[in-house]
This record gives structure tokens, C-alpha cells and sequence, in this order.
């Protein structure tokens, strides 16, 4: 009778331990999650992920002379940001394969230093793979001092791969103030 | 429960008073402990639930400021699920589940006693924000960010207090996998357990697999909040709809840890009262076992409108959908369980019947929501609301109540008032669809979830689900007292309450012994246990 309680007592112990380490696995696999999102996003462009990497104009875009594809350019300025954002044009014709510049136009109406990353998105989420920016803003963090004013270029062009049906892509930028980089700025 | 210690004499003698129900490491004991810590927090959910059915009685703001109002919406939902109907079924898994395998008490007793004794904590620490200065939380109990994160400091009270739940959760359910695995009587092989059992084990895995993914995602909230860390920020490069994903990954396996022990429940009382064998037995176990599968790969269905590709969209709808299947198979094994038996209709047998009746109804709301197109439509409206009340009051709460009429003999050893049971089951049914019903209309018209207010065109509709509200609300107090009255006394219960129940836990006499099956009994094909071969 000893002998059998014991059994179970040893038993229970392995299911126990296992159990556990299920746990604890799947606390970990919550964290996992997070890479694998991101990685889930940049290959299939869900979420409008443009990628921050600069991408390069390879040699064998064919133009196509006969489509054209129309860009909206969007911005939104976070509200702890007190500057101006705005694009230079709302709307631009572009032909996949050919290189396009733009820019965007902002203003600091503070009366301090700040500094402010911004954050591209492009919609819909299946053009996002096709939308290549060889220049932009949004790759560094901007400063600007009190009152002034700058024109910040975007040059991108769209692959020519583009499936069909999207004749309309939207670019929008969220511009939110960093505040550990405007705390050291300010301190300078 | 005075009733049950007479017979501790022949174990050591056990502490008085408070203490005993702090150092109790009796399943018995325990169960009740959980069984009592439920019905309290289902009082103190329910009163906010008054609270929000008053503010929503006429349209335009009248007792409660609308800050208020979204933390009464919150922590409803909180103290509902995590405090309410989980703790419930892990109370009557202790008191049944070592009954029911022929075991002497959980595989872990010490274990138990602290899984239920962090409870009570959690939950003075989760209601305490109410006091605080920036509230309690008011974001919806999904508590998605950015809105989660723009609260106050009372923020990381309510994440500690849900990773103590987590814990005990997660405690919990470890206890009872090794009590079903390691404890069971000989011969009372897997497939020879009573399907509260199945249900149960069953459940217990997905605790296992989805809590640890909550405590993550709040964690992820708690660092983002106080820590500097971007999970969800966008400015440094996270995503809030990542939140979503995270967060339904553990919220829809957790909507069927809220009801396949009811399944369970509902398998037990519907033969007895039919006096037959449970129809399809093994097609129950699977449909369990695939519901529960089928829960990992459907979250995305609570998100359908964050803008997700049509693929997606389309995948996690016919997932959706292809758990009618299972579900189904479920709702007719009990229609054909009860073809041709010889039916009564005892309290915990309207319940059960109402429950089919009622959750089918909320499944097949659940059905529309799945269709991506109408889902666009539905989002964030009352159907929503509509739908999981039908799944988790008629659903959950009255599998709960039924399981308590059918076993409240065995533990208290006496009768619970019949006639008082059969008035408060009738009270229920009728108020409960008083107040959720009109709910579908108020959503298919378009009005929002979570609003302290409304345009007047839902005024009518509101009128009507708040009458219902405050019905159900207040006719669960007479609950209350036959539970009251029933541990006072009442006609003596039999060792086998009910003639055509089978099964363990009938064996032994009424009320349990504190200690049972010290010999574990000897399980065979045409003994006693076998609920579903024989009758």
C-alpha cells in the first residue's frame, strides 16, 4: 500500500514537471509571438510594413508606358508632437518602375529643440510589398529647432510587378516626438 | 458543511474554525471554498451589472458618469470570467473529479489549497482600483492598447491581479491533469470516465496552453506602460493590433474553458434524468477534443475589421464555422439522449434543458458573427453582446446552476427546496431572455457596445433589457437562499440522490464523507461507474 502511494507520489511528479515546463513554454511562445508577427508582416506586407531598409532601383524594371498607378500621400502628426507635417502634393501619377521624389514639409512651433522619428504605413496591405523607398525621412530621426522649417524628401518608385488591380496606393506617415533624443537635444 | 466533519475521526484532528478553511488541503473542503468565492463575485459582477442596466434604462446620463461607466463594463467582464465562472468549475472539479475517478482527493492537495487561496487576493487587489485615485481599468476587459495604456498608476494592480489569477489558473489545472491521469480507481480506464471528467481534462490542457500566452501579452502591456518598452507603441516601432493577435491567441481558447466543463455538466444530467446511457459517448469525447483544437486557429475572428487580407479573412471564417460541427454533434447527442427516455423534470434537469436550448441560440449567433461580411456589420454592436451572454449566462452560468442542484444533496446531505428551485429556474429563463434578447435587435439597428448612452430610437429596446436586467439581477438572491436553506437542513438525501444516476460519487453516502475512497473501489465493465454503457 506504501509502495503504491509512493508509485503515484512519483508519478504525479513527472506529469507535474511536464505540465510545468508547458507553462513555461508557452509564457515564452506569447514573446515569441512578437518576431514571428514582424516576420510574418515583412514577407507578406500585412500591416502596410514598408520596411525600413532603403531599396535599390534594379536594372530590369520594365516601364510600362501604358499604366499608370496614382499615389496618395497622407500624414498624421501624433498629439504630444506640436509641429506642422504635411505633404508638398496629396497626389502624384507615377509609372511602376520609374524613380519618383516628393517631399514633405514640416514645422517646429515650439519654442524648443525636438526631435521626431516618423512611421510610413502604406495601404493596401498588398501593395506594401511593391512600394520602394529609396530615400526617406522616416529612415532617421529629424530635428528641428524652435520656429523652423524643413522639406523633407521622399524618393521612391513602384515596382513594376505591382499585381493589376491596385490603381491606388496610399502612403501615410504618423510622425510621433522622440523624447529621449529631444531631452538630449534640448540639453546641448 | 457542518455535517461533514463528524466524520474526520479516524484522520487527525483538524483545526478549528478559520484556520481550518485556511489550511485545508481536502478537496472537499476546497471545492466549497471555490464554490462560495464564486457566488460572491458573481453577486459583486452582477451588481455592476445593475449598474450599468440602470445608466442604460433611458437614454442620456443620469447615475454614473461615463468614465464610470467603462469601468463598470470592465471590471463586470473581469470579475465575471475570472472570478465568477472559472472559479466556479474549478470548484466543482475539486469536489467531483476525485468522486467521480474513485480517487481519495486531488494529486496535489497543499498545491490546491494555494491555488485557491491566491483568489481572494487577486480580486481585493483587482477591486481596489475601484478606490483609487485613477480608477479602475475602463478600456474593456481586452484591454487593448493604446487606450489600455493612456490610464493612471492603478494599471499595474490590474496586471498583477490577473497574473495571480493566471497562477492559480494555471495551478489548477495542473492539479487536474494529474488527478485524472495518476489518481483514477483500477479499471476506470480513459475511455470509462464520466464526460464531466473528459470535459474537464480536456479544458485543463487549454488552461495550460493559453494563460501563460495572457501573463505574456500583459506583461508585454505592464512593460510598455511603466518600462519604456514598444511592444505596442508604433512610435518605437510596435504594433497595438499585435495585441489583438496575442491576445484573442489566448481569449478564444479561454471562451471553451468557460464552456466545455459545462458541456460536461450537461452529459452528466441529461441521461440521469432521461434514465439512458449518454447517446455517442465517444463522438462526445472527440467533438470535445476537436472543438478544443479547433479553438488555437480562430482568434482572428474577434478582429475581422482591423483590415486583414481576404484570405485571412476567409480561412478564420470557416474555421469559425467548422466548429458548428462539433458543437452540433454535441447538442444531438443530448436530443438523442433524451428520445424516447423516461424524462422528469427536477430542477437540474430545466436547467439543462434550458441550457440546450438557450446555447444553441447563442451558437447560432455566434454562426452570423463568423460570416466575415456581416461580422463588418456586427462588430462592437449589442449582437456581440447579445451572442456571449447567451453563451455564458444561459451557457455557462445556468450549466453552473444545474450543476449545483444535481450535487448540492451529495455535499450538503440534504434536499434543496424543489418547488423554490423550479420557481427560480423559470424566473431565470424568462428574465434572462427579457434582458438579452432584445439585445440582437439594439445591435442589428447599429447601437454600440460600451456607450453610457444612445440615440432614442433604442430607447424601447433598452427599456425592456433593463426591466429584464434587474429581474434576473435580483431573482438570483432567491438562489442564494435555497442554497442557504439547503445546508440548513431539509429532507435527508440518499446515497444515490437522484434513480437514474450512475457513477462514483453516487456510491458513497450523502453528504460525502470528508475522506472517500481511501481503498480506491475496483472499476469494471458492468459495475456501478459505467454512466454511459448501462443503465
Amino acid at each position: 500500500m506504501i509502495a503504491a502511494e509512493d508509485q503515484v507520489k512519483s508519478t504525479n511528479a513527472q506529469t507535474i514537471g511536464k505540465l510545468v515546463v508547458i507553462a513555461v513554454l508557452m509564457f515564452g511562445f506569447g514573446y515569441a509571438l512578437v518576431p514571428l508577427y514582424d516576420k510574418f508582416c515583412e514577407i507578406t506586407g500585412l500591416g502596410g510594413r514598408t520596411g525600413d531598409q532603403v531599396a535599390e532601383l534594379s536594372e530590369n524594371q520594365a516601364v510600362d508606358p501604358n499604366r499608370s498607378v496614382k499615389v496618395h500621400f497622407d500624414s498624421n502628426i501624433n498629439s504630444q508632437l506640436p509641429w506642422d507635417f504635411e505633404p508638398a502634393e496629396t497626389f502624384m501619377e507615377v509609372k511602376p518602375g520609374q524613380m519618383y521624389e516628393t517631399h514633405y514639409v514640416a514645422r517646429n512651433r515650439s519654442s524648443v529643440p525636438v526631435v521626431a522619428q516618423a512611421v510610413p504605413s502604406v495601404a493596401p496591405g498588398q501593395a506594401a510589398l511593391y512600394f520602394n523607398k529609396t530615400e526617406c525621412f522616416c529612415f532617421e530621426e529629424q530635428l528641428l529647432m524652435p520656429g523652423e522649417a524643413k522639406e523633407m524628401p521622399v524618393r521612391f518608385f513602384v515596382d513594376s510587378k505591382l499585381p493589376d488591380k491596385v490603381d491606388l496606393i496610399t502612403l501615410s506617415y504618423i510622425i510621433y516626438r522622440n523624447d529621449e533624443a529631444t531631452s538630449l537635444a534640448s540639453s546641448k | 458543511m457542518t455535517a461533514t466533519t463528524a466524520h474526520d475521526d479516524h484522520h487527525h484532528a483538524a483545526p478549528k474554525g478559520i484556520s481550518r478553511w485556511l489550511t485545508t488541503t481536502n478537496h472537499k473542503e476546497i471545492g466549497t471554498l471555490y464554490l462560495v468565492f464564486s457566488l460572491a463575485m458573481f453577486l459583486v459582477g452582477g451588481a455592476m451589472a445593475l449598474v450599468i442596466r440602470a445608466e442604460l434604462f433611458a437614454p442620456g446620463l443620469h447615475l454614473v458618469n461615463p468614465e464610470f461607466f467603462n469601468q463598470m463594463t470592465t471590471m463586470h467582464a473581469l470579475v465575471m470570467i475570472f472570478g465568477a465562472v472559472m472559479p466556479a468549475f474549478v470548484g466543482l472539479a475539486n469536489w467531483m473529479v476525485p468522486l467521480m475517478v474513485g480517487a481519495p482527493d486531488m494529486a496535489l492537495p497543499r498545491m490546491n489549497n494555494w491555488s485557491f487561496w491566491i483568489l481572494p487576493f487577486a480580486f481585493l487587489i483587482l477591486l481596489s482600483t475601484l478606490f483609487m485615485p485613477s480608477g479602475a481599468p475602463a478600456s474593456g476587459w481586452t484591454l487593448y492598447p493604446p487606450l489600455s495604456l493612456q490610464g493612471g498608476n492603478s494599471f499595474a494592480f490590474v496586471i498583477f491581479a490577473i497574473h495571480l489569477m493566471g497562477i492559480s489558473s494555471i495551478m489548477g489545472a495542473i492539479n487536474i491533469i494529474a488527478t485524472i491521469l495518476n489518481m483514477r480507481a483500477p479499471g476506470m480506464s480513459l475511455l470509462r470516465m464520466p464526460m464531466f471528467v473528459w470535459n474537464w481534462l480536456i479544458t485543463a490542457f487549454l488552461l495550460i496552453a493559453v494563460m501563460p500566452v495572457l501573463a505574456g501579452a500583459v506583461t508585454m502591456l505592464l512593460t510598455d506602460r511603466f518600462f519604456g518598452t514598444s511592444f505596442f507603441d508604433a512610435a518605437g516601432g510596435g504594433d497595438p493590433v499585435m495585441y489583438q493577435h496575442i491576445f484573442w491567441f489566448f481569449g478564444h481558447p479561454e471562451v471553451y474553458i468557460m464552456i466545455l466543463p459545462a458541456f460536461g455538466i450537461i452529459s452528466e444530467i441529461i441521461p440521469t434524468f432521461s434514465r439512458k446511457a449518454l447517446f455517442g459517448y465517444t463522438s462526445m469525447v472527440y467533438a470535445t477534443a476537436s472543438i478544443a483544437f479547433l479553438s488555437f486557429i480562430v482568434w482572428a475572428h474577434h478582429m475581422f475589421t482591423v483590415g486583414m487580407p481576404l484570405g485571412g479573412a476567409l480561412f478564420f471564417m470557416y474555421a469559425t464555422m467548422i466548429i458548428a460541427v462539433p458543437t452540433g454533434i454535441k447538442v444531438f447527442n443530448w436530443v438523442a439522449t433524451m428520445w424516447r427516455g423516461s424524462m422528469t423534470f427536477e430542477t437540474p434537469m430545466l436547467f439543462a434543458l434550458g441550457f440546450v436550448i438557450l446555447f444553441t441560440i447563442g451558437g447560432l449567433s455566434g454562426v452570423m458573427l463568423a460570416i466575415v461580411p456581416t461580422d463588418f456589420q456586427y462588430h462592437d454592436t449589442y449582437f456581440v453582446v447579445a451572442h456571449f451572454h447567451y453563451v455564458l449566462v444561459t451557457g455557462a452560468i445556468f450549466a453552473i446552476m444545474a450543476a449545483v442542484y444535481y450535487w448540492i444533496p451529495k455535499w450538503t446531505g440534504y434536499m434543496y427546496d424543489e418547488r423554490l428551485g423550479k420557481i427560480h429556474f423559470w424566473w431565470s429563463t424568462i428574465s434572462v431572455n427579457v434582458l438579452f434578447f432584445p439585445q440582437h435587435y439594439l445591435g442589428l439597428a447599429g447601437m454600440p457596445r460600451r456607450i453610457p448612452d444612445y440615440a432614442v430610437q433604442f430607447a424601447e429596446f433598452n427599456l425592456i433589457s433593463s426591466i429584464g436586467g434587474f429581474a434576473f439581477g435580483f431573482g438570483q438572491l432567491l438562489f442564494v437562499w435555497i442554497v442557504i436553506k439547503c445546508v440548513r437542513g431539509g429532507k435527508q438525501a440518499e446515497a444515490r440522490v437522484w434513480d437514474g444516476a450512475r457513477g462514483l460519487e453516487w456510491t458513497v453516502p450523502s453528504p460525502a464523507p470528508l475522506h472517500t475512497f481511501d481503498t480506491p473501489p475496483v472499476v469494471t465493465e458492468n459495475t456501478e461507474h459505467s454512466a454511459y454503457l448501462q443503465r
